[in-house]
């Protein structure tokens, strides 16, 4: 129906608006660039959930040869594609939940700085140790300095936007 | 290719593996558990940054719309003494004190302080003139412990000020070679703990510590009394070390809305007055410009490419009291506004939709950009007016602020600089980006008015040019070629500056050529923003020192905060959907053939960026404003179910409550300009004069009868006189919602710890790594 088609293109019309104002928010010189450092963040606040991996490949693609720089022309059309095929989807809590079980092999509840910095900063998509730095103190129980990871993804896990 | 999939099918294994294996993971296993809280955390913490940048949009934006009602103040002022008919005999008096005033006499003597005696039991700092370390410290140990300082040391202490002031010049030169640094110290808006921190941080005052303080003392912040006390302290101890520039809050009418003026009456009943009074004077006397070895030059606002400093060394300064009062030449073409204001009202009655040329202008990139073309939008095209007679009141203002959003960099300014209202239906529409009604040669005293409002307002901006902002020439928007030939011209290497908010507290533009330093932390929200300060030795290189005052950060994560402060930021908007709800409630309506109450989201978005003009994502902050319908459409009603008014509201009619709501603050100040004693109340024929003043102003169209009625349902006790703080409460808008906002936002912690991170970032390293910083990176310094 005439409706339908109506609903399909202001779908993918109001994706793109989703799109361009997550990317302006970091376009600081108003000129539809960003740094190609900040794609990851526009990328995830977008709700997809990409691997390093993942962002490495979308970045070289629409990238402007080796500038730094992204331009919304090219963003747009790849970043739709992305949503529209929900390619990089989210993970689900309880597997997250399962997650931070196998690192916690004591079945504690909680997780040690020292244990966690371990796993996030050997293992896997390596953290930085700046990122680590950061996660500790978001997460970590303040008095105690432990991370009870259950309470973690019951309070972080909740989204209100998108 | 799908990498959540397969994540999914190997934790799904590792779920059935778990349940009987040893308790040792595998490797593999480890890894895969590794990877996906790696990648939870990652977005989790850019979907933080993201909310952390829209709630600092709207901030910003809000702030942007708020200068703009304050410019539209100053223009009602002028009209006030344009069109003043006798207000029971006071005649235009009290408008012409407030805009013109005459220092009285007495002030200029001694014996303004003398005569006042301190009590025995006055248990606060007595200072001794010429100040000594022990006063500059008894007065730090005081205002730590929220003491007052009394009224006769105040106006002692301004008095040396200014008599100080009187012999320096209006361009300060400093230079290196016999002392270590000099730090440097932007805005503080009456922010006592940083002004602390930074006293603590880097030293106080003293031939070793040299300080330039960058203007904007005052204002917003609670203590700006205390804050502008210690500066002028030391200035009159230190004259050498201690260096002070004016700032466009350094200014009594600025101070009339933005707070100053209501801390010092609530702080000195009796002599507020005097007081205000003197600082006046020595704000007016505060030099503009400090230049170091003749290199740095440090300005609060900026430049334009009109700025001549050999003129500006040249003035007479002080005679520029405020920039919001213009020179009288500019005054004889505000006649020309009402006309055109008589021509709106007629207009107004016409209840077509917001502006369809709007749509024209979405394809241009900047939001700035589109603020203000949308003003002009509006009234050029004879068909979309003012739907409703309280839209007028915010299309009136065609006025660009001077002051621009960091993040939203001003395109040339589009709108014409014109008289602050409708004269835009004179002018040539969006090519023209010039001020265009500039007379051949301005007179001696514009000139310099002018000169001293661009060094005071302006703004830097990424595209070349320099466009003025609307306000007749007052502050502009310079871009890197204004900056580069001015610096050239003057043999100067660097322009710091303050006037802009910046979330970690500075910011280099122009290619580093232009800095903006800014020492208030926590500007709009608690967590908003850093504040920071720069030290420049002989090399002359700036180093940054950034810190953040945070008395409840300890106990808050990092998520607590960013809520906390999205919250505020929320509510501040909200605010803005309720005082603007008729004009939002026609707009969504034009888009509801259906009449069932809902709109798409699209169309919701467009309605109310069109009508508040405030640039947010609207449908990314969708889901917190409003509720959507099971088809998918946002039900627009919902936007103003959480708001309402804080009392039951006297008898008014919706469009006189809403104008009220929208306008309370600038009511409240010309309530406070006609309560000369300070008594609470004024005459019922003074209320009525002055509201219809003000609504003929706003072309707000409201009848005598309607103002009547409510000046006789609020005499509430038949006297002929109104308590108009009462009367303004109840225009107050409330949030329904608010015991549990106030839960989120945490409790002040008793200890006032501060916490400061992030010592001496070198310029010379990397800028990029300097300027993009993702993510809040708060560190516990062990």
């Amino acid at each position: 129906m005439a409706e339908n088609k109506q609903t399909a293109e202001s779908a993918v019309s109001d994706v793109h608006k989703k799109i361009k104002a997550a990317f302006e928010a970091f376009d600081y010189e108003s000129n539809n660039t960003v740094d190609v450092r900040e794609i990851g963040t526009i990328i995830f606040s977008l709700g997809c959930f990409p691997s390093q991996a993942d962002l490495h490949d979308f970045i070289a693609e629409v990238e402007e040869d080796h500038t730094g720089y992204i331009h919304l022309e090219r963003f747009l059309p790849a970043m739709t594609k992305v949503l529209l095929e929900h390619k990089f989807p989210p993970i689900p809590e309880d597997l997250l939940l399962q997650a931070f079980e196998v690192l916690d092999k004591e079945k504690k509840g909680y997780l040690e700085p020292e244990e966690l910095t371990k796993y996030m900063t050997q293992e896997g998509e390596l953290f930085t140790q700046e990122e680590m730095d950061e996660m500790l103190t978001a997460l970590a129980d303040h008095e105690k300095n432990l991370i009870y990871y259950k309470d973690l993804i019951n309070q972080l896990t909740i989204d209100p936007d998108m | 290719m799908g990498c959540g999939t397969s994540v999914a099918t190997e934790t799904q294994r590792k779920g059935v593996e778990t349940d009987d294996t040893v308790k040792t993971p595998t490797p593999a296993l480890t890894m895969k558990a590794a990877v996906l809280i790696q990648r939870w955390y990652r977005r989790y913490m850019a979907r933080l940054e993201m909310r952390r940048r829209y709630t600092w949009n709207i901030f910003q934006s809000i702030e942007y719309a708020g200068e703009q009602d304050q410019l539209q103040l100053s223009s009602f002022f002028s009209f006030m003494l344009d069109n003043f008919t006798q207000l029971n005999g006071n005649g235009p008096d009290l408008i012409s004190q407030l805009l013109d005033p005459v220092v009285e006499p007495w002030l200029e003597r001694e014996t303004c302080y003398n005569l006042i005696s301190v009590p025995e039991s006055y248990t606060g700092p007595r200072l001794s003139f010429p100040l000594s370390v022990s006063d500059t410290n008894a007065l730090l140990s005081a205002f730590k412990e929220q003491q007052t300082l009394h009224a006769r040391y105040v106006l002692q202490l301004l008095y040396e000020t200014k008599k100080l002031l009187k012999q320096m010049p209006n361009i300060i030169h400093l230079s290196t070679s016999y002392t270590k640094e000099i730090t440097i110290c932007g805005d503080l808006h009456g922010r006592l703990d940083d002004l602390l921190l930074i006293f603590y941080k880097n030293g106080l005052p003293s031939a070793e510590t040299p300080y330039v303080f960058n203007g904007d003392f005052v204002d917003r912040g609670k203590k700006s009394i205390e804050v502008v006390m210690l500066l002028f302290a030391y200035l009159l101890l230190y004259p050498d070390y201690m260096h002070l520039n004016r700032g466009n809050h350094e200014d009594h009418i600025m101070n009339l809305r933005y707070g100053f003026t209501k801390e010092v009456m609530q702080k000195y009943k009796i002599h507020g007055h005097e007081i205000l009074q003197l600082f006046q004077e020595v704000f007016s006397l505060l030099p503009i410009a400090t230049v170091i070895d003749g290199k740095i030059l440090i300005v609060h606002g900026g430049i334009s490419d009109e700025t001549d400093l050999d003129f500006l060394s040249s003035i007479e300064r002080h005679k520029v009291k405020s920039a919001l009062r213009f020179p009288r030449h500019s005054l004889e073409q505000l006649d020309i506004g009402q006309s055109c204001r008589q021509m709106k009202r007629m207009r107004s009655t016409d209840g077509s939709r917001p502006s369809s040329s709007r749509s024209h202008y979405k394809n241009q990139r900047t939001p700035n950009q589109r603020k203000r073309r949308c003003r002009l939008s509006r009234q050029d095209s004879a068909a979309s007016t003012s739907s409703s007679s309280s839209s007028s009141s915010s299309s009136s203002s065609s006025l660009c602020s001077p002051r621009t959003p960091s993040s939203l960099t001003p395109h040339p300014c589009l709108s014409s600089p014109s008289m602050p209202y409708t004269i835009n239906v004179l002018q040539v529409p969006f090519l023209d980006s010039l001020s265009s009604v500039s007379p051949p040669t301005p007179p001696q005293h514009e000139r310099e008015w002018k000169q001293i409002v661009d060094i005071l307002w302006s703004d830097p901006k990424t595209q070349e040019g320099c466009s003025p902002n609307t306000f007749r020439g007052g502050g502009c928007y310079f871009g890197p070629d204004v900056s580069q030939r001015l610096l050239l011209q003057h043999g100067l290497q660097l322009l710091i500056r303050s006037h802009e908010c910046k979330q970690e507290g500075y910011e280099l533009c122009h290619g580093g050529r232009v800095i903006t330093i800014f020492s208030a932390s926590n500007y709009y929200e608690v967590g908003s923003n850093r504040g920071a300060y720069i030290k420049v030795g002989r090399e002359l290189v700036p180093r940054f020192y950034q810190y953040q005052v945070s008395r409840t950060t300890r106990k808050l994560t990092l998520t607590q905060r960013v809520r906390a402060a999205e919250g505020s930021a929320l509510r501040a908007l909200k605010e803005k959907l309720f005082t603007h709800r008729s004009e939002l409630m026609l707009g969504f309506q034009q888009f509801d053939y259906n009449n069932n109450g809902r709109v798409s989201v699209s169309e919701w978005a467009q309605v109310l960026e069109s009508v508040l003009r405030l640039d947010v994502p609207w449908r990314t902050l969708r889901p917190h404003l409003a509720h959507l319908a099971p088809d998918g459409r946002v039900e627009y009603q919902s936007c103003f179910e959480d708001m309402g008014p804080g009392i039951s509201l006297p008898q008014v009619t919706p469009n006189l409550a809403e104008t009220l709501f929208r306008y309370r603050t600038d009511i409240e100040i010309i309530f406070n300009i006609i309560d000369k004693d300070h008594s609470g109340l004024i005459s019922v024929e003074e209320f009525r004069h002055t509201w219809r003043l003000f609504s003929a102003h706003l072309g707000v169209d409201i009848n005598d009868k309607a103002i009547d009625d409510l000046a006789r349902s609020i005499d509430f006790n038949k006297d002929g006189s109104i308590d108009f703080t009462e009367f303004l409460e109840a225009f107050r808008v409330v949030h329904k919602l608010d015991n549990k906002d106030q839960q989120l936002n945490g409790k002040v912690d008793g200890d006032g710890g501060w916490r400061s991170i992030h010592e001496g970032k070198n310029l010379n390293a990397n800028l990029r790594e300097v300027l993009h910083v993702s993510a809040e990176k708060l560190v516990e310094r062990k």
